[in-house]
């Protein structure tokens, strides 16, 4: 039997690894992918609580997660393209122009 | 037969987690990333929230993922990321601090504040109205004026992708 704790964990347990995958990469796409990883993760938890507490209020969430996620797509590659034209790379390492 | 494919599902996108976040090639990190999503909308329709699932299949790991790798492959990154300033043992403290998180994810789960009022969208309710009307008459009745601030938030990104790319402004 599938309890709605079973979602919660695989939802913590893929939220775990974008947040790992966003400290342990240097790779700026890379890193947005991770972002998106975990925002997927927030949404099945949203969609588990709907399900659990017979709303409609996690899945109407979920809708508005991913038109802010598409939105956020769009600017940050538009951003990471640009980063790119300057200084030729996408590892931020390299990026520390505002640092000090 | 559902716990099994929660359970096969589950593990598949857990793996294919993994892999995105210790693949070196970034055009590999998009296509697992892809896997990740499918299995979630599997897990969506196990969820009874049908519409979501297809939305999630065609925003994002159609139209999202699509402009990922069309930035990978329009840069042309290289597989080898380590630059000279990188700190050099960050991995571990990374996984260890994940871990850490996790744990207290899981101790607060095992605590019973998982209660909340139960509404009136059982699955037979659904069922006898239908996943995407019930969402349609929300969007358009409870959830208008979000549904508003949407449409200006998708069209100010728009615009702001737009200004950004732009070689010369």
């Amino acid at each position: 039997m599938i309890t709605i704790t079973h979602y919660l964990v695989l939802s913590a347990i893929l939220f775990m690894l974008g947040v790992v995958g966003v400290l342990i990469r240097r790779n700026a796409i890379v890193i947005f992918m991770c972002i998106e990883l975990m925002l997927n993760a927030v949404n099945i938890s949203f969609v588990a609580f709907a399900y659990h507490l017979h709303s409609m209020q996690g899945q109407m969430f979920v809708f508005f997660t991913m038109t802010v996620a598409a939105a956020e797509a769009a600017v940050g590659l538009a951003i990471i393209v640009a980063v790119f034209r300057n200084k030729e790379t996408v590892n931020i390492d390299d990026m520390n122009i505002m640092k000090w | 037969m559902e716990s099994y494919l929660f359970y096969i599902v589950g593990t598949i996108a857990v793996l294919a987690a993994v892999y995105l976040i210790f693949e070196r090639n970034p055009v590999f990190c998009a296509l697992y990333l892809i896997q990740t999503m499918v299995c979630i909308a599997v897990l969506y329709i196990l969820l009874e929230a049908q519409f979501i699932a297809a939305v999630q299949m065609i925003v994002y790991a159609g139209a999202i993922m699509v402009l990922f790798l069309f930035v990978i492959m329009l840069l042309n990154i290289k597989g080898d990321e380590e630059s000279k300033r990188s700190f050099p043992f960050r991995k571990i403290p990374a996984i260890l601090m994940g871990i850490g998180l996790l744990t207290v994810i899981c101790i607060i789960l095992k605590s019973k504040l998982l209660q909340g009022k139960q509404d009136v969208y059982t699955v037979a309710h659904i069922e006898s109205l239908g996943n995407t009307q019930l969402i349609g008459n929300l969007l358009f009745t409870d959830y208008l004026l979000p549904f508003e601030i949407t449409s200006i938030l998708l069209f100010v990104a728009a615009i702001g992708a737009i200004m950004l790319a732009k070689r010369k402004l």
